[in-house]
């Protein structure tokens, strides 16, 4: 034990713990020391420039300053706080966005298509709004999903594919309604009728007697026409189908392999009505020029945008 | 005076002392908040939850949501945008335990209310990856249970104590009535908790199926209402700015 006279020699708290131990009671590092006042003094500087004490019902804010342009370009000056840094960050963003965000504002839908730099904004920032609003229901690339959300991607438009109309969409929302039956009274066989018509009118297999059967319904007791058109095309401005074309949603007739199969999922549709296809509305989540982006992402982007 | 000695030989002081010490920074901190009085600001529209929401919220502690949801939007750039308006305090005056949180394995979720509708809620908390391929979300396919109404009442008194204005009088009504009026009053009065919560289960049908009440029912009510009580477009940002 060579370290023993050096040990003696040092001094110890003079605690001696179960007959010889004891703590040595060493000076703290220069460095060590001079850190921690300096970090002492930062801090009383801190307290002069920052927001720092209570005071009363108040606190001292400090003699720091931020000065931003709010949203509607007024110029204030506060005292140094988080928020009052988030509103320069968002002047900044605004700013540096300010020659696309204007072109955007500015321009109609048509040129807005046209304009290389602007189109280039739409494609990525309207990209991004649409990763965050719409793709958990549209899916990524706005492929839509079968009996939740239409495909975005096509050229069949349940309420119209002009750049009004899925402006419109996304700024109110959507909610297609179809009472259980159509609102008539219809027994099983009734509806067997009316399913198979459903599925001639897209080419689909169908019971041609039943069909025919099926026919006279649509137009008559069963009322259908009322809301999907005598020509059962669809009416754009309440969102009833067009049953006519090969594309479904909420029927998943693609899905079922046998003609019973594809009878069987027409007739739960007819039975049970429709109430789940809801498109929230937008319009307190994002700005006008936010929806304006997304419009012009939607019909020119995702592709089967509507003259 | 006591020696240093004696406090290291006596177990039950040392703690005692160790805990005023490392306190301070915490007391320092806090207190103050208590007595400043911008620290909680003033907004229109933020009102306790109702039987229906309260118990959806205790269903999305239970299930332990919060360990990979926070519902505070931080005022940085990149949160506003991708979120919406930053969190104010007012907002969780009526949280007990509030939300805040700080670790995100999935997205914030403060004002996750009303951005999508009440199918996706349901089909998503059955299976997330249903709706979102990439997720890692667990399913929680027991939330389509019917749900203990039973003690509603009683998880509502006791958030009064915590300082929650549910009423449990005809004068606590009244007080109610006029500060977040009648319609909201009627929903946050005790007596009525058990008969409110089944009527807006009814009514709002959040998962699909008007007959029976559910956790989903609960769960789904207490999503859509999150971040959606204060109009920002009533406020000037300048305001929020001076309080802090
Ligand atoms: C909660 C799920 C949900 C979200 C989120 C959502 N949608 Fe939809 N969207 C729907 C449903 C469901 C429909 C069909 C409504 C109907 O059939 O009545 C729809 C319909 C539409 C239509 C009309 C399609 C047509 O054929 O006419 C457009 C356009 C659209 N959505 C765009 C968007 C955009 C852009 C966003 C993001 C800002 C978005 N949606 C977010 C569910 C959603
Ligand atoms: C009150 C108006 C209304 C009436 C009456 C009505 N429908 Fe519909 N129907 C709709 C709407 C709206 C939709 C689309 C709902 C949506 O997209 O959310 C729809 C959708 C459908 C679909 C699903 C199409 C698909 O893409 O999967 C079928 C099938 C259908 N209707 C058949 C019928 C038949 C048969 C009748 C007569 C018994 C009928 N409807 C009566 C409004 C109506
Ligand atoms: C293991 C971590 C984890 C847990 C636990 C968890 N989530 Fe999630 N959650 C995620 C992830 C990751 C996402 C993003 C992907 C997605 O939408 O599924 C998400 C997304 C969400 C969203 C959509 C948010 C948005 O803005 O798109 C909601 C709502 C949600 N979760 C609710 C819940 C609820 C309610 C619970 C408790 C019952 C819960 N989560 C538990 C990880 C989790």
């Amino acid at each position: 034990m060579s370290q023993d006279k050096a040990q003696a020699q040092q001094q110890t708290t003079g605690h001696v713990w179960d007959d010889d131990l004891q703590e040595f009671n060493n000076p703290l590092p220069t460095w060590w020391l001079w850190t921690f006042y300096l970090s002492i003094i930062f801090a009383v500087v801190y307290w002069f420039f920052y927001p720092s004490w209570p005071v009363g019902k108040g606190f001292l804010t400090g003699t720091g300053t931020i000065t931003y342009k709010n949203d509607k370009g007024v110029e204030k000056t506060t005292h140094w706080s988080t928020r009052a840094l988030l509103m320069k960050d968002l002047q900044d963003a605004r700013e540096s966005q300010k020659k696309y965000l204007d072109k955007v504002a500015a321009l109609p839908f048509d040129q807005l298509k046209t304009d290389p730099e602007a189109f280039g904004f739409v494609a990525s920032a309207g990209g991004v709004l649409f990763k965050d609003n719409c793709a958990p229901c549209h899916q990524s690339g706005g492929a839509g999903k079968m009996a939740f959300a239409p495909n975005l991607t096509d050229d069949d438009w349940i309420y119209g594919g002009t750049y009004e109309k899925i402006q419109e969409t996304i700024t109110n929302g959507r909610h297609g309604i179809m009472p259980p039956k159509g609102g008539a009274d219809l027994n099983d066989g009734e509806i067997d009728s009316l399913a198979n018509y459903v599925l001639s009118l897209s080419g689909e297999p169908s019971d041609a007697a039943k069909a025919k059967a099926g026919d006279e319904l649509f137009h008559g007791k069963g009322v259908c026409f009322s809301c999907h058109g005598p020509d059962a095309k669809g009416n754009k401005d309440i969102g009833s189908a067009n049953l006519t074309d090969k594309i479904w949603l909420w029927a998943n007739v693609p899905a079922a392999g046998t003609a019973e199969k594809k009878v069987e999922a027409v007739k739960a549709v007819i039975t049970s009505g429709l109430n789940k296809g809801v498109m929230p509305s937008m319009k307190e989540r994002l700005s006008a020029q936010q929806i304006k982006l997304l419009t012009s992402y939607v019909h020119d982007t995702l592709g089967g945008g509507s003259k | 005076m006591i020696k240093h000695e004696q406090i290291e030989t006596n177990l039950g002081l040392m703690l005692v002392l160790t805990l005023l010490a490392i306190s301070i920074g915490g007391l320092v901190e806090i207190v103050p908040l208590f007595f400043i009085k911008d620290t909680v600001e003033k907004v229109e529209g933020v009102r306790p939850y109702t039987a229906l929401e309260q118990r959806g919220r205790d269903i999305y502690i239970r299930e332990g949501c919060f360990l990979c949801h926070s519902q505070m939007i931080r005022p940085f750039r990149d949160e506003q945008m991708r979120y919406g308006h930053y969190s104010l305090a007012a907002e969780s005056q009526y949280d007990h335990p509030f939300q805040w949180g700080s670790k995100r394995t999935g997205p914030d979720l403060a004002r996750v209310g009303k951005k999508y509708s009440n199918e996706w809620h349901v089909q998503h908390l059955m299976a997330p990856r249903s709706m979102v391929p990439e997720s890692v979300m667990p399913n929680y396919p027991w939330l389509m249970t019917p749900l203990d109404t039973s003690d509603v009442a009683d998880r509502m008194a006791a958030l009064r104590i915590t300082g929650v204005p549910y009423s449990v009088d005809q004068a606590e009504l009244d007080k109610n009535t006029k500060e977040f009026g009648a319609e909201v009053a009627k929903q946050l009065h005790i007596p009525d908790a058990q008969k409110n919560l089944v009527a807006q289960a009814q009514a709002g049908n959040y998962d699909g199926n008007p007959n029976d009440v559910t956790e989903m029912d609960a769960l789904v009510a207490y999503l859509q209402v999150l971040g959606t009580m204060v109009d920002f477009s009533k406020y000037d940002n300048d305001r929020f700015v001076q309080y802090r």
